[in-house]
């Protein structure tokens, strides 16, 4: 059974600051939806024991290739970094619940931030038929990736960058505020940072439009048996945790509770 | 070459190998079943039980040290009732013996959940006093022989069921913990739980974990738990259940070599969600290598 996890590293290069694409070959490239993540074991180093959950950014269903777009942040990412083409990684997945699109919803506004851009990349290309507009905030200039895709994909695109060096300055958030109205989208999607997403949970909530938002959590099995990726979801008096890993990453932005302490770091 | 026997007796409970998924790392084995037939486990230890639901600690609860996990799940359960009535049935479908890991903040709360426990189809009650992360019970009953000794004859009076004491690594000499368990009539131990650590990020000057400190496991702590095990095997005389860092086949069989009946398969759980029967499959290519036809010829066979 251990075998059938291992998958071939087709490329792994840097596509703008510290953000390094990898193409990977694998039999789970058909059944991958957007916002699932696969669990990669790190070959090489023993110590660093745990699997990292990396989210899926793109599909090639006609070569059978995942993509995953990663930022360097430790010695687990770094490691990953430094894989070459030829090499083979242990990974389980496609794990997790997803982004879903109602058959009835047509727009879509797609809001990411920095690393977090990266899981909302397949959407597009998974349903082709909606019209998107997109709302991405990178850094700056040299952190910007795959802008060229979202121009592509969708019919309307915001850029920010925190220092103003390409489009808008500023943060997403502020952007989305002040369009959203004209916009209207019947279905916002949104990944990044913990403050941005609180941000985009109230705006969404306001109007009462439909969101799904994907969190991130430090995580263990990746498969819904050791409770560590908890976060916390309404109840009727008060809340509970549910596991990023199996109930999430993807959200209903109504039904959770964000805290800041929560930790993103890609 | 005639099959090698691997069935293990464990307090009365006969195991059809010594591979048993520890408490916490397993929940109630769903999350499994699509990766291997858990029939396969000589045992699986559920996840820690309370009487009443509990929400355990804030996230995040997990941070990884070298060649360790750092966690702080805090025993988030859904407590007693929920557990016999929706996942002990499913779990019963499975050929595997089923060990519940019983909470409390009292020894009041212990004792009931063993006397609930007393009339359910479960073969082995684990009695953990050694969770390092939760305020009352756990730790402060494991850590000194006079709680464990006070805490393991009342909840022994309170079940018929085979009784296995989890003991804790943080405490001065396990082997004075070990021995009051089993002057207070516990049928078996398992050792060892997590030791108490701590993880920092230096960018936040926060700790990584939201309970500021967690229980390690993995093979950072392989080598105390091997040590332990030996030093309690030499002062009792009932099966022990050994665990700490156990990945692979060879782990498995020091520990046997140490003195384990029981070999628990924790973290390798979250590393590897087949980690349970690969270990069983390694264990089983060293019998046929060495040519052992019992794996009781294993258990203390240490050669000193």
């Amino acid at each position: 059974m251990k075998n059938s996890r291992m998958c071939k590293i087709i490329s792994n290069h840097s596509i703008a600051d510290n953000m390094y694409l990898m193409a990977i070959e694998s039999s789970i490239a058909d059944r991958a939806r957007p916002g699932q993540f696969i669990h990669i074991k790190l070959p090489y180093d023993d110590s660093l024991l745990l699997r990292r959950p990396i989210s899926i950014n793109n599909v090639d269903l006609d070569k059978g290739v995942v993509y995953i777009a990663y930022q360097v942040v430790g010695k687990g990412t770094e490691l990953l970094s430094s894989l070459e083409s030829g090499d083979h990684l242990d990974i389980l997945g496609p794990l997790g619940n997803g982004f879903s699109i109602s058959s009835y919803v047509e727009t879509v506004a797609i809001v990411g931030g920095g690393c977090g851009i990266a899981p909302l990349r397949y959407i597009l290309d998974y349903w082709k038929d909606r019209s998107y507009t997109a709302f991405l905030g990178y850094r700056d200039g040299n952190s910007i990736y795959q802008l060229d895709d979202f121009e592509k994909e969708s019919d309307n695109l915001y850029l920010t960058t925190d220092d103003g060096s390409k489009g808008e300055k500023g943060v997403i958030t502020k952007v989305f505020e002040r369009e959203v109205d004209m916009v209207r989208p019947q279905l916002i999607m949104a990944c990044g940072p913990t403050p941005m997403l609180k941000q985009i949970q109230s705006i969404a909530n306001e109007r009462n439009i439909a969101c799904q938002i994907s969190l991130e959590e430090r995580m263990g099995c990746g498969i819904g048996a050791c409770m560590v990726c908890s976060c916390k979801v309404k109840m009727k008096d008060g809340f509970e945790y549910k596991k990023v890993c199996t109930d999430g990453p993807v959200f209903l932005s109504d039904e959770v509770i964000l805290d800041e302490n929560v930790q993103f770091s890609c | 070459m005639k099959m090698s026997n691997l069935a293990v007796d464990i307090c009365g409970v006969k195991l059809k190998n010594p591979i048993i998924a520890a408490s916490g790392t397993f929940g109630f084995g769903e999350a499994f079943t699509s990766y291997m037939d858990i029939s396969r486990i000589g045992a699986i230890t559920v996840t820690g039980i309370t009487l009443e639901p509990r929400l355990g600690n804030p996230p995040p609860r997990i941070a990884e040290t070298p060649s360790g996990i750092l966690n702080s799940v805090g025993l988030q359960n859904p407590g007693i009732n929920y557990f016999l009535d929706a996942e002990l049935p499913e779990l019963r479908k499975y050929d595997t013996a089923i060990i519940v890991n019983i909470n409390g903040n009292t020894i009041d709360e212990y004792c009931s959940l063993a006397r609930i426990l007393d009339s359910h189809p479960i073969d082995l009650i684990e009695l953990n006093i050694s969770c390092p992360n939760v305020k009352e019970g756990g730790l402060a009953f494991g850590a000194h022989p006079d709680t464990v000794y006070e805490v393991t004859k009342a909840v022994k009076a309170n079940t018929k069921k085979p009784l296995i004491v989890k003991l804790t690594p943080n405490t001065s000499d396990i082997r004075e913990t070990a021995k009051a368990a089993v002057e207070a009539g516990c049928d078996g131990l398992s050792l060892i739980n997590t030791l108490l650590g701590m993880a920092i990020d230096i960018k936040k000057r926060r700790p990584i974990l939201a309970n500021i400190t967690g229980g390690l496991s993995g093979p950072a702590i392989k080598p105390i738990a091997l040590r332990m095990v030996w030093e309690v095997a030499q002062v009792v005389d009932v099966p022990i259940v050994g665990m700490g860092g156990i990945m692979d086949g060879t782990d498995a069989v020091e520990f046997l070599l140490a003195g384990a009946t029981g070999i628990g398969v924790g973290t390798a759980n979250l590393v590897d969600p087949t980690a349970c029967v690969d270990i069983l499959d390694e264990l089983k290519d060293y019998m046929i290598e060495n040519k052992i036809e019992d794996i009781r010829d294993l258990i203390g066979a240490l050669r000193i």
